[in-house]
């Protein structure tokens, strides 16, 4: 049974000139549950895009993105939210850790927006990630390894349905990069959580049985659409956010 | 979770949080003083009558004859004479009188002359005379003795056995002592009103110190009165203070130290204004620190977004933010306020002798912190309204 099943999706953004830009046009897209899946994908080609129409994040023009029963498309800002936090784990490029809070506390907030904190769980997800020393440490105290591990092992916190991981070892050495994927695949194994992964390494995108070109999904990119260059637009100016 | 995101982001603006919150306790502070010292200040003078109803003096001021009488401030507006010191004494609506005379001082302590009763038989306040620390008594009518102030005992070092030789007028100037050689037989205990502040001796121990006008050998400064009822003060207020007359009737002490209260009452309004102008600004502060730190915040927002907060929760964290340092502020200005109170009452003491209690409960604390919380909360409106808006999908991730 799918966990995720995504038609028909399509997302704009608007232009300087008041037109709007077609970015991403899905036809049709399915993951199953504990299934893992990597999407390779250029820069612009609109894969983040994607990952944040799935998480909730940006809200589509047009489509349905249906996420274990529950139609995201047809949700609130807030419900959204609510799902992200109970479903989903996000695992970044950049960690996107707080440099304010404690590794412990990075980990909690994975939790603390969905089904509340359980500092047990997040201490034993830190030992699993081999972080158990260093719940008290702060992020800027890691090597960019170990912060990465305090990512995934956040992004399990809440005991996510799906793991949505975009270019998590593009801030890596070949080494760290090698072993963070692994153990990202290893949990969401472990956890039975769903991973879709997009990359453009090949080094990555070799080492998962199942992969899809993005390019070939995105029928945007066909017509000459995809991510414009925030040089040549407006899109991350004041003003003219997309609706999300 | 609110609040840990409000721990937690005290504590990552550790250094910001403090200053801003110095700069609220000590508009809390300043706040708290002005209000507690206007309020108590008010209530107390008008209050301070020292056990007597009325005053009666020479014709002229009815404020300025209360002013000499009872805080033993301020100058004599003239003399009575002895006559009609009898004629008040007898009145059967007078339930005692008290005459004082005043002229000399002691390094620019007043001199009282008055007569024994004043510490045996009034009672200042209901059920309470005055009393004389212990070892010490009453002077003696006749004698060259001397009771004195607490206060005035206190700041000069002086206690029982000590002598002094008076110093003539009001004003203390060093060539004008008098001959007479007094002694402290004692000390009063604590009143904290202006009884405090004066060096008391026998009448006529005033009206004739040598070098005082020997034809005003029997004049009153003033006589304090105690009334057998208040429709007695009412009636003297008609017979005594009718036109042409040459005597003036302070009554009721109250409402007469009410009209100075009111008199000076724009500077009661210039420094609450003062005081509410440094609270708009201190909390103008926060909204400056929390606003300034907003663009570094935003990657932070758009993470916790991205975990699954809603954009109320960010909003009520950065509002909740602002109001707890408010609060800190708040609570820290009660030391401030406690400092400011204790200095500005021991000058009101050592100018009126009236001793003021800050710390007895006013209302202003609890108001006062509500008052700054919410102007904090208010101040941080405009940050999390910056924080509600940040695009979560721009900030978190560059865009492919």
């Amino acid at each position: 049974m799918s966990l995720l099943v995504i038609r028909d999706l399509v997302k704009s953004y608007r232009r300087p000139d008041a037109g709007a830009q077609r970015v991403l046009e899905v036809r049709e897209f399915s993951l199953g549950a504990g299934e893992q899946l990597a999407l390779r994908g250029e820069s612009g080609s609109g894969k983040t895009t994607f990952l944040n129409l799935i998480a909730g994040i940006l809200a589509p023009d047009s489509g349905s993105i249906l996420l274990a029963g529950h139609e995201l498309a047809k949700l609130g800002e807030a419900q959204r939210d609510r799902l992200r936090a109970e479903m989903i784990g996000c695992i970044f490029q950049t960690f996107n850790l707080l440099q304010g809070h404690t590794v412990l506390e990075n980990v909690e907030l994975g939790m603390a927006f969905g089904r509340g904190v359980n500092r047990a769980h997040a201490e034993a997800l830190l030992k699993h990630v081999g972080l158990a020393d260093k719940l008290a440490h702060y992020p800027r105290q890691l090597s960019t390894g170990q912060q990465q591990r305090v990512a995934v092992a956040r992004a399990l916190a809440n005991q996510p349905k799906l793991v949505l991981a975009d270019e998590p070892t593009g801030n890596l050495d070949r080494r760290n990069a090698r072993e963070s994927l692994m153990l990202i695949r290893e949990v969401c194994h472990e956890t039975g959580a769903a991973l879709l992964l997009v990359s453009h390494d090949e080094r990555v995108l070799a080492q998962f049985e199942f992969m899809k070109d993005f390019a070939l999904l995105n029928q945007a990119m066909d017509k000459g659409g995809g991510v414009p260059s925030p040089r040549r637009n407006n899109m991350l100016g004041e003003g003219t956010p997309p609706p999300n | 979770m609110i609040f840990n995101l409000i721990y937690r982001s005290l504590r990552q603006h550790a250094l910001s949080t403090f200053v801003t919150a110095a700069s609220i306790a000590l508009a809390s502070g300043l706040l708290l003083t002005v209000w507690v010292v206007k309020t108590q200040s008010q209530a107390v003078f008008a209050a301070t009558n020292s056990g007597y109803d009325a005053v009666l003096g020479a014709r002229g001021s009815k404020l300025q004859l209360v002013l000499n009488a009872i805080f033993h401030l301020e100058a004599s507006p003239g003399n009575i004479t002895a006559a009609d010191f009898e004629i008040i004494r007898r009145h059967p609506a007078v339930k005692m009188a008290i005459p004082i005379a005043l002229g000399d001082n002691f390094q620019g302590w007043r001199i009282v002359g008055t007569v024994e009763q004043l510490f045996a038989e009034v009672e200042r306040a209901p059920g309470q005379r005055y009393a004389i620390a212990g070892g010490g008594r009453n002077f003696k009518i006749g004698t060259e003795e001397a009771v004195v102030g607490a206060y005035v005992a206190k700041q000069l070092g002086w206690k029982i056995g000590t002598e002094f030789k008076p110093y003539h007028g009001l004003a203390f100037d060093p060539a004008a002592q008098h001959d007479e050689h007094y002694v402290v037989v004692g000390v009063l205990e604590p009143t904290g009103t202006p009884v405090d502040r004066v060096i008391w001796i026998p009448l006529e121990g005033v009206q004739t110190m040598s070098g005082h006008n020997p034809l005003a050998a029997t004049e009153l400064s003033a006589v304090l009165l105690q009334l057998r009822t208040p429709m007695a003060g009412l009636m003297l207020n008609n017979q005594l203070n009718a036109s042409g007359g040459k005597l003036t009737f302070a009554y009721p002490i109250g409402a007469i130290v009410a009209e100075l209260f009111n008199k000076i009452s724009w500077v009661d309004k210039v420094l609450t204004l003062v005081a509410w102008l440094v609270a708009v600004v201190a909390s103008g502060s926060v909204l400056v620190s929390i606003y300034n730190s907003m663009s570094a915040r935003q990657r932070d927002i758009a993470i916790l977004r991205a975990l699954g907060a809603h954009r109320r929760t960010i909003f009520g964290a950065v509002v909740g933010e602002a109001a707890v340092i408010g609060a800190l502020g708040a609570l820290a200005g009660f030391a401030v306020f406690g400092a400011l109170a204790l200095f500005v009452t021991s000058i009101i003491q050592a100018q009126t002798g009236v001793l003021l209690e800050p710390l007895k409960w006013n209302s202003v604390f609890w108001w006062g912190p509500a008052v700054f919380i919410g102007l904090c909360a208010f101040g941080g409106l405009v940050p999390a309204i910056k924080a509600y808006r940040v695009p979560v999908a721009e900030t978190i991730a560059p865009l492919s």
